[in-house]
């Protein structure tokens, strides 16, 4: 099939950007995205232009490097799937495809379409984590963790921290990514001790960090390619809440 | 040395963006409740001018002789402004933190989960604010009428929405506050982290029933007027 | 056939990996006891550079955090929750024996050392199993979210045909999981400022003072900036290189530089042609492919290979009757049937496509046929155990794996092969450590399932802690600069090749190039290899180095972010890594494990080993591009496991 792709070009991060139009002859449906555009740059290389920079590094989903906003939605069309597992099969023959890099202030672009996520590290930093160090800790099983507990947990840390809720959401907020690394680690036994102080560093970090804040619109957790159901964010909310109350 | 961190910086949960967001659902809560009040107490208005007066006096005179004439009442409206006026700073602050933290637009949006209200409470909260001030000199102060008497709220009622354009205007802003609610409400709960996978359609389907109730309560009464209907 | 050849040269050093003497049991506490401390007040003072943040480097990183040091850590991902770690789906083996089911510290190490075709150094491995235990532990401490049971403990399942129920896991993510468990204590660490984590940041060059390693030569890869990093000791972490194939499981970042770098500088390679090949990938789809993705081996459990019993059958699979099919894993392996090790299924696969009964494009891909099971235990059963890896089939190909049987085949997965180290985890570069994939590892010819991510934790967490601080606390103190003579060679050299790569202005691709290797390393030295197919692709693999260097096109400046620049880079340390390679399996005329010498095999077809000449770790010296390298050896003695022929029927 032929596409039109209208893709978001950028020489750098200090320079101004534009929208420019590619054209993508004989694309395969068994493509996936991602080597449809490694097609439409080896055509560029071939003609001496420079190919359109995109982040990319598993290919399978999991390590979440990949993140492109494909006509409007973040990581395309298909539901909980990442960008570099969205396949051509999902388009027609002569579609025009908008390619853009997530558009978020604490996400500055790089180049081309590829961002600088250091905001969601910082995130991390400010307390997503279990103080313990190696060698300290205590048998396996000295902690038994309730199965419900163990799977809720596990729901929200399959986090992959690609940033689509931040570039979906219309207030640029990092809510659903935090409210996910706050439950994760909030639900089990291990997290207690730290759970008050944990919850309110990590919110200001994000909050410091320059994302928007959350009304509830929910777009974010329609485009997380894990699927992050949108109570996780109450449930960062009621964590929030009671940190005061809790040391 | 090894490195054990330092307890994080201990901040007050109201500072951040989700305090100010329980702060806005809270007093959201307060106004609501005056609304349903409000329009339960308006639909005395069918009863007749006689009824109708005499609610409007009522609010004056409840608490008494306990309080003084109209206390309770400037107690009330106390509440309602402290309410608005942390209501629209929060609202005012938050919108400012998003507004900065998408600096470049999109070339090309496409919404796949949100709400037409749940993308409009800023505008629908602007509507209402416009609304209220113009509300309350039409109705309490009276400035914006000609023919304006105190404590004839019957008549000032009649008086005001025969005037087309001003039924027009109370229409505008009650469908934006049924808009506003019809997200509002469910978006208060999740704010406070008091929704829930059970609880979430519940939710939903009482703010779509309250936003609705709402409006049309509120309507009946311009309506009945410009329609000739009175008791 | 003579035992040299003009290919490569035989050395005279044999290889002492300094593994302490005495009961297997008690050698890691004895060595332990040996290795000298450093006096916590000093730790500051010492900046060990951890280049690699997968599960090796990032439990490196912050356990040396931890412990005070001066860490300055490294990763050209944009993030170190990235490195490739994330992706591994099965899980983790650890001889915990909660399933009460027999099995021990000692069944581990001896199912790896048998695993590995008994090409691995005992004492090393049974550390490993020992270790296993901790490991899990500091996971759990850490908030990994491990399937558990009703009653709240920990849930385990058995992995690669280990008949003991060893392996723990996080749905189809144990990967992402014990990955984030690393990543959080690495962000800790960060945030407690004993650790300076540099992203999008490539390690290009060694830098070697005196004989010992004391820094490196990285670009930065969004400014281009080429900086030098000078410390006491550098540890590589970084991972396989399974991607010298073009197509594999891996991800597309993986590379060789960093070890092909320290290798140049004098760093010995250990069995670099010791490649796993993971029997269930989706198969090729067309020339555009830009990598492969496995399947987990979960799947064998209860799926059944087959492929037509005539050649070039082309009816669709639910139109060829029972009796024209032919199940040859459950034919030839009668014990094992579905569930035999990876190196043997993968042979097999590629045994039937040979002979013209492969299925789907190109006739590369067997069958993996589910509707048995689901007939047996219903849709919904299948659904709940595998639903997400159907999901993933079929958005890949478009196909329902519910109806139609998937299709898989093998793909390159895993390097056994590495940077050769001593027990200390040191390579022959004093103060240059390597960790996980990058070495050349305790598995052996073949590693087993689930195993990978347990000697990557095992060897970041607890090994190389010890034994690194034992090389600073004995190692000279130097105040080597980033102007020393040999820090400035690097720079230059790094530079020079920055410039010949841009300069070059050639009509090929970067891609185009690394396809065309990784297709004659794929046809010569895959699944089989045989002495005319290897001496074909050292004939090829030059010429093709050559064309490169003359006539690759990459477009822009060093001076910014420059993807082709990134990958001209690696594939061009590929070309060098792909000859070694195939030396390595050209003069190991044996089969063992992954490594399949067509020469070399049973009646039956299976691996057949020569014990008598190849019980040795191949150790090879660069001695210049082209050049033939020089094989020293590492002699392997076995006082636990004794060598058998391994036999899956
Ligand atoms: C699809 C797949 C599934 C797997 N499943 C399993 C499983 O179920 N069980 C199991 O035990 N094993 C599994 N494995 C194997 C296992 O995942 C890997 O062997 C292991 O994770 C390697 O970890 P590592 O830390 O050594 O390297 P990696 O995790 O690959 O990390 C490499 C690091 O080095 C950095 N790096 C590389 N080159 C440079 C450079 N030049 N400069 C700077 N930084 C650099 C990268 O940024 C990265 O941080 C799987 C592998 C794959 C591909
Ligand atoms: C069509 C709908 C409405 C009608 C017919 C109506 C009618 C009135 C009347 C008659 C009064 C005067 C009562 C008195 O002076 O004693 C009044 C007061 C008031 N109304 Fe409404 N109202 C409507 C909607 C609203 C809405 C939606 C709000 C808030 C969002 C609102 C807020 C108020 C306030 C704050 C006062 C002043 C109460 C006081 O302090 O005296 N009204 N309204
Ligand atoms: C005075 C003018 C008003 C302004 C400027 C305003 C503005 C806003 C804004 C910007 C929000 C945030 C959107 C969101 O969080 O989803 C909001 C939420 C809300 N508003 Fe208003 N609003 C106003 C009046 C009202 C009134 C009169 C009511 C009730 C009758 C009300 C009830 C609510 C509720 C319940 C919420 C949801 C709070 C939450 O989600 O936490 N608002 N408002
Ligand atoms: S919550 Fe979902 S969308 Fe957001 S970073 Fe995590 S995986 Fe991506
Ligand atoms: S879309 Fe944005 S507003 Fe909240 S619910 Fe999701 S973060
Ligand atoms: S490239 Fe790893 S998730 Fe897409």
């Amino acid at each position: 099939m032929n596409l039109t792709l209208h893709v978001w070009r950028q020489p750098a991060a200090d320079e101004p950007g534009s929208m420019q139009t590619y054209e993508a002859p004989d694309v395969s449906p068994d493509m996936s995205f991602l080597e449809m555009l490694d097609v439409v740059n080896e055509r560029l290389i071939a003609k001496g232009e420079d190919p359109i920079a995109f982040d990319h590094d598993c290919r399978e989903g999991i390590c979440g490097t990949c993140g492109l906003v494909i006509n409007g939605v973040a990581h395309g069309p298909e539901r909980a799937t990442t960008t570099c597992q969205l396949h051509m099969r999902k388009f027609k023959d002569g579609d025009e495809i908008w390619i853009e890099p997530w558009r978020v202030g604490a996400f500055p672009v790089l180049k081309d379409l590829v961002v600088d996520r250091n905001t969601l590290d910082a995130i991390i930093q400010a307390g997503g984590y279990i103080s313990v160090n190696t060698g300290s800790a205590p048998e396996a099983h000295s902690v038994p963790v309730p199965k419900d507990a163990a799977d809720d947990a596990f729901v929200s840390a399959a986090c992959i921290s690609c940033g689509a809720c931040a570039a979906a959401c219309p207030n640029a907020s990092a809510m659903l990514f935090t409210a996910a690394k706050v439950t994760h680690l909030g639900l089990l036994p291990q997290g207690q001790p730290e759970r008050a102080g944990r919850v309110r560093a990590m919110v200001s970090a994000m909050d410091d960090a320059g994302f928007g804040s959350c009304t509830n619109i929910g777009e974010c957790s329609a485009v997380c390619p894990k699927e992050i159901p949108l109570e996780t964010i109450t449930r960062l909310n009621a964590d929030l809440l009671a940190s005061s109350r809790r040391r | 040395m090894t490195s054990t961190l330092t307890a994080p910086a201990p901040t007050t949960p109201l500072r951040t963006s989700i305090g100010k967001k329980a702060v806005m659902a809270v007093t959201g809560f307060v106004m609501i409740g005056f609304v349903v009040a409000h329009m339960l107490g308006n639909l005395k208005f069918f009863l007749g001018a006689a009824h109708f007066d005499e609610y409007a006096e009522f609010l004056r005179r409840v608490g008494e002789p306990l309080v003084g004439h109209s206390w309770l009442l400037w107690g009330l409206r106390g509440a309602l402004l402290l309410s608005v006026i942390l209501h629209m700073w929060a609202a005012w602050s938050l919108t400012r933190q998003s507004r900065l933290a998408r600096p470049v637009r999109y070339a090309h949006t496409d919404r796949i989960q949100s709400t037409y209200a749940s993308r409009t409470m800023r505008w629908g909260g602007v509507i209402l604010l416009l609304f209220i001030v113009y509300h309350l000199l039409h109705m309490t102060v009276g400035t914006v009428h000609p023919d304006f008497h105190h404590g004839a709220v019957y008549e000032n009622a009649i008086a005001g929405f025969q005037v087309p354009i001003v039924t027009i205007a109370y229409t505008v802003a009650m469908v934006a506050l049924g808009l506003h609610l019809f997200h509002g409400f469910w978006s208060a709960f999740q704010s406070l982290g008091r929704n829930n996978k059970r609880l979430d359609t519940p939710l939903r389907t009482v703010s779509w029933i309250l936003a609705v109730v709402l409006v049309v309560g509120f309507l009946s009464v311009p309506w009945a007027v410009m329609f000739g209907v009175r008791p | 056939m003579s035992f040299t050849d003009l290919r490569w040269t035989e050395g005279e050093r044999v290889l002492d990996a300094g593994a302490p003497g005495g009961p297997i049991e008690d050698a890691w506490d004895a060595h332990r006891f040996e290795l000298k401390l450093v006096n916590p007040a000093n730790r500051r003072k010492y900046t060990v550079i951890v280049v690699g943040t997968g599960l090796a480097g990032a439990s490196a990183a912050a356990s040396l955090g931890e412990l005070g040091y001066n860490v300055k850590a490294f990763c050209y991902q944009d993030s170190p929750r990235r490195a490739h770690s994330i992706a591994a789906q099965g899980g983790i083996n650890a001889a915990k024996n909660y399933r009460n089911d027999g099995d021990s510290i000692y069944r581990l190490f001896y199912d790896t050392v048998k695993g590995g075709d008994f090409r691995a150094r005992e004492r090393n491995v049974y550390r490993l199993a020992q270790l296993s235990v901790e490991i899990i532990d500091q996971c759990v401490a850490q908030g990994v979210p491990f399937a558990r049971e009703y009653g709240g403990l920990l849930d385990t399942r058995s992995f690669g045909g280990a008949q003991v129920s060893r392996t723990f896991y996080a749905r189809g993510q144990t990967g992402q999981q014990l990955l984030l468990g690393a990543y959080q204590a690495l962000e800790r660490q960060i945030a407690a400022g004993t650790v300076e984590m540099n992203e999008r940041t490539e390690m290009l060059e060694l830098i070697v003072v005196d004989g010992r390693a004391r820094g490196i030569v990285t670009r930065d890869m969004v400014t281009g900036a080429i900086e030098v990093h000078m410390g006491d000791a550098v540890v590589l972490g970084t991972g396989g290189y399974g991607n010298v194939f073009f197509l594999s499981t891996n991800a597309k970042g993986c590379n060789t530089t960093a070890i092909w770098r320290a290798h140049r500088k004098g760093a010995l390679f250990g069995n670099p042609c010791f490649t796993q090949i993971h029997p269930t990938c989706i198969p090729v789809s067309g020339e555009h492919q830009s990598k492969l993705t496995l399947m987990s081996e979960s799947l064998r459990n209860d799926g059944r290979v087959w492929v037509p019993k005539k050649r070039g059958d082309d009816r669709s699979p639910d139109q060829i009757p029972e009796e024209d099919r032919d199940y040859y894993l459950e034919r030839r392996y009668p014990s094992f049937g579905n569930l035999v090790p990876r190196d043997v299924a993968s042979r097999a696969a590629k045994a039937v496509c040979d002979e013209g009964r492969g299925v789907g494009p190109g006739g590369l891909g067997v069958y993996l046929d589910f509707s048995a099971a689901i007939g047996r235990l219903g849709e919904d059963a299948i659904r709940e155990r595998y639903g997400n890896l159907f999901d993933m089939y079929e958005r890949i190909t478009g196909e329902n794996p519910y109806q139609v049987p998937m299709r898989i085949y093998p793909a390159v997965h895993y390097t056994m092969g590495g940077l050769w180290v001593d027990y200390d985890l040191q390579s022959t570069i004093p103060g240059l450590f390597v960790i996980g994939e990058a070495n050349f590892s305790d598995h052996g010819a073949n590693r087993l399932g689930a195993s990978a991510l347990m000697q990557g934790l095992a060897d970041g967490y607890f090994v190389l802690p010890s034994t690194i601080s034992s090389y600073l606390a004995s190692a000279p103190k130097t105040n080597a600069m980033a102007d020393h003579p040999a820090a400035v060679a690097a720079v230059a050299d790094v530079r020079t090749r920055v410039d010949q790569l841009l300069g070059a202005r050639g009509s090929r691709t970067v891609d185009s190039f690394h396809r065309e290797l990784g297709r004659v390393m794929w046809d010569y030295c895959g699944m089989g290899r045989n002495e005319e197919g290897l001496r074909k692709a050292l004939d090829r693999i030059p010429e093709l180095r050559e064309e490169y260097w003359r006539d690759v096109r990459v477009l822009g400046t060093n001076e910014e972010l420059n993807q082709s620049l990134e990958k001209a880079g690696r594939v061009a340390d590929f070309f060098e890594l792909a000859e070694l390679m195939c030396v390595d399996a050209l003069h190991r005329t044996e089969s063992c494990g992954g490594h399949f010498r067509e020469e070399s095999q049973t009646p039956e077809g299976e691996a057949q080993r020569d014990d008598e000449r190849f019980s040795y770790v191949a150790a090879w010296e660069f001695a210049g591009v082209g050049a033939p390298p020089v094989l020293q050896k590492e002699p392997l003695t076995f006082d636990y496991v004794h060598p058998a022929q391994r036999s899956y029927q």
